[in-house]
């Protein structure tokens, strides 16, 4: 199953290659990796999609939550969440494509964000799955790079991941 | 104001240490001037810095309190960490102090440099680069308190040389307490798990109680053996744990495992309840996970929430420090132990005569050479056994010679029995060995090694000698890695690639090269005479090269791949 970890981490250097290592060393896969400082910049956070079975996550959960500088995690799927990603796609796009790129691109309510001669470049946010529907979608035309952003999230409601 | 290296040593100081294992370089040169000047710190300097960790490993478990290595930058690093991947497995409290190159130099492949937090990263519990001398106070602080508190383990502080630089002086002041926010180890056990976990104990027909190090680490024995006595259970120890419960004792079934006894493998196999503490469910105890305690409940304490359920689903998990969730389980079991059921005692008793009839097949019965003159390996830790009355602090490498020692060699205390179970370092034996009799300069210390082993870090004899260590080598010379070739024997037809120790060296002559004594055995006539002589001989270092018979097996050996725990070759050819 595909989960979404979400996980406090303290500024400080040396910690994010602490949780990459450890996925490394244990055999866990990571699909996608975001990190960034928060509000507060004594930390970081930092969230990653990762596909485990029950017991697998519960050993990722209990082996992240011993790294002495996570300072608390959740995972995002064991409730209701919200997820997005950023996708920014650089399509080519001549003659009649243009139109045809800029109404896939509008179906997908994705903004075109760089114009040139030949070439569109498309911004998208969703979740995975809609950008995997995009990128589905579009790759009739030529497709010449494609940069995500990996997934961040939130809990629904009341629900926060916080000190 | 002091200089960085002033300010290591004063923090090492607040912490009390009292040993420091190490090795001088470039990168370290200020705190060894630092250490020069002052005189609360011992220092002892290895020949080798793999040995520093051992010597530190050694003195932590003995004495329970954290090791302290200091080594310097690059290869000195380098050195150290087959050391630290040892206490790291164990979960042994260390605190390792490397030496850096300047700040300005790192990551420019500067002389000596190598990244050691990226290298020492998967087998630490911890690490700190330091970036100001200002810092340097509480990483220590914080350095021992991780090292020493939850689930012990090595801790590595990385220090670059300009931020010890004894002209840059800078305020000093040692934090008092401590705020963690990110790391603060379980105190105490879940009551309601724990009630649940007597109700099962209360019921069980039969029980079995499986302890590991971690009963010893978190100073539990107390507990367990009042716990185990109350309940009359049978109880067995892992080969980390051996001690933990007294190995004299009725209700000891011996130590379990890929070369425990069949009372104990039997045991577990069969029991409908085990209880767990402290131990990790290592493939060397479970054999074949999927046919591991078919019929049995599981209850599992340990203070690290990482190792329940991790390869054995646990049916009751109490996360929480074994001393503590042991100590409420004796006060529970006291409450209701005169209710116990109708029936239970009888219940209790049918599952003890059972475990007789296992325990009565005498599965570690010596076979003695018919010729006598051969001497077998188990005859060596029988004769140790006897002249030591069962009261050494038994050291030792990694093969044949440390399950012989491990099976014949019953522990009746903690912190008697040093090995190396996690990792298994052949080399861990003599150093380790250093570091306990430093701890205990009274206590008898014996290392029971292997010509293989030993060879690892023979070269700290002349530590030993530097320092007047009069340790007890007991080397178990079968000219083979024995347990290497006890494989090729069951499982490669004895094809025996690489395992013979050709070219051995003359090995009385090498300890007497460093001024130590060394006496050779080869006939079993002479072996009691020696051994009692060697040990009685207090103030120097004795070497006692026996040469034992090279076929012997060690058995039991469970049988793999595939099998239950209660599959076991008993000797060669005949198995369960
Ligand atoms: C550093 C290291 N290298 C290799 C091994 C693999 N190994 C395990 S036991 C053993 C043989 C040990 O020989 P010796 O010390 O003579 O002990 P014996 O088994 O003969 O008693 C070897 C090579 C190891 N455990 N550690
Ligand atoms: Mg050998």
């Amino acid at each position: 199953m595909r989960r979404i970890i979400s996980v406090l981490l303290e500024n400080e250097s040396g910690a994010l290659s602490r949780v990459i290592g450890l996925f490394a060393q244990r055999g866990y896969n990571i699909e996608t990796l975001t990190v960034a400082p928060t509000d507060d910049d004594t930390l970081s956070r930092l969230t990653l999609t990762t596909i485990a079975s029950d017991e697998q996550s519960e050993q990722i959960i209990k082996q992240l939550n011993k790294l002495i500088e996570v300072v608390r995690l959740v995972d995002l799927t064991d409730g209701e969440y919200v997820e997005r990603e950023l996708m920014l796609i650089k399509v080519k796009a001549t003659g009649s494509q243009r139109a045809e790129v800029k109404r896939t691109s509008d179906i997908f309510r994705g903004q075109i964000v760089d114009v040139s001669a030949a070439n569109y470049t498309i911004q998208l946010t969703g979740t995975s799955r809609k950008l995997d529907a995009f990128v589905n979608a579009i790759s009739e035309f030529t497709v010449t790079e494609v940069v995500r952003s990996g997934v961040s999230g939130l809990s629904r409601g009341e629900k926060a991941l916080a000190l | 104001m002091l200089s960085g290296a002033d300010i290591l040593i004063r923090s090492l100081q607040e912490e009390n240490v009292e040993h420091v294992f190490g090795y001088p370089g470039g990168a370290v040169l200020h705190i060894y001037d630092a250490l020069f000047k002052q005189n609360r710190i011992n220092h002892f300097l290895v020949r080798h810095e793999q040995a520093a960790t051992h010597m530190a490993d050694g003195y932590a478990r003995a004495t329970g309190r954290a090791g302290c290595v200091l080594v310097t930058s690059g290869p000195g690093a380098t050195n150290a960490i087959t050391g630290i991947a040892t206490a790291y497995m164990d979960s042994i409290p260390m605190v390792v102090i490397s030496g850096q190159v300047q700040s300005h130099l790192i990551g420019t492949d500067s002389f000596q440099e190598t990244d050691m937090i990226g290298i020492s990263r998967p087998i630490v519990k911890h690490s700190f680069m330091i970036k100001a001398a200002t810092e340097i106070p509480s990483a220590v602080k914080k350095a021992f308190y991780i090292a020493t508190s939850g689930r012990p383990g090595p801790v590595v502080i990385d220090i670059p040389k300009d931020i010890t630089n004894p002209s840059d002086l800078v305020p000093y002041e040692y934090p008092k307490d401590l705020k963690m926010r990110s790391y603060m180890p379980a105190t105490k056990g879940h009551s309601g798990q724990i009630k649940k976990a007597v109700n099962m104990i209360m019921a069980a027909q039969r029980p079995m109680i499986y302890a590991g190090g971690g009963v010893i680490q978190g100073n539990g024995c107390e507990k367990l053996v009042e716990l185990t006595r109350t309940l009359g259970f049978p109880i067995t120890n892992t080969l980390m744990g051996l001690g933990a419960y007294p190995g004299t004792d009725k209700q000891f079934l011996g130590m379990l495992g890929m070369h425990g006894t069949l009372e104990a493998n039997n045991a577990m196999h069969h029991c409908d309840l085990l209880l767990a503490i402290g131990a990790r469910f290592d493939d060397r105890i479970t054999n074949t996970v999927s046919k591991f305690c078919p019929q049995a409940k599981i209850i599992h304490v340990d203070v690290d929430p990482a190792s329940i359920s991790k390869t054995v689903i646990a049916d009751v998990p109490i996360v929480g420090p074994v001393e503590w969730v042991l100590s409420e389980m004796i006060d529970i079991v006291g409450q209701v132990i005169d209710q116990r059921a109708r029936g239970h005692a009888e219940m209790l008793a049918s599952w003890w005569e059972q475990i007789e009839v296992w325990r009565s097949q005498n599965c570690l019965e010596v076979k003695t050479d018919t010729t006598g003159a051969i001497i077998k390996p188990q005859q060596v830790i029988q004769a140790l056994y006897k002249f030591t009355k069962g009261d050494a602090v038994v050291t030792s490498d990694v093969g044949q010679h440390q399950m012989f020692a491990a099976l014949y060699y019953p522990f009746d205390k903690p912190r008697k029995w040093i090995n190396s179970g996690g990792l298994g370092t052949m080399g861990f034996g003599l150093p380790s060995a250093m570091g306990v009799q430093i701890a205990f300069p009274e206590e008898q210390v014996v290392c029971v090694t292997g010509e293989g082993s030993i060879q690892m870090n023979i070269q700290e004899l002349s530590t030993c000698a530097q320092y007047g260590l009069p340790i007890k080598i007991i080397n178990l010379n079968n000219r083979a890695l024995g347990m290497v070739k006890q494989w090729q024997d069951m499982q490669y037809e004895g094809r025996h690639s690489h395992s013979y120790m050709e070219s051995l060296p003359n090995f009385v002559a090498l300890v007497e090269a460093y001024g130590h004594v060394g006496k050779q055995v080869t006939n079993i006539d002479e072996l009691d005479s020696a051994m009692e002589e060697a040990l009685a001989i207090k103030d120097k270092l004795v070497f006692l090269d026996v040469l034992v018979d090279p076929e012997e097996h060690v058995y039991p050996m469970h049988v793999a791949p595939d099998g239950s725990m209660r599959d076991m070759w008993l000797s060669k050819g005949v198995r369960t």
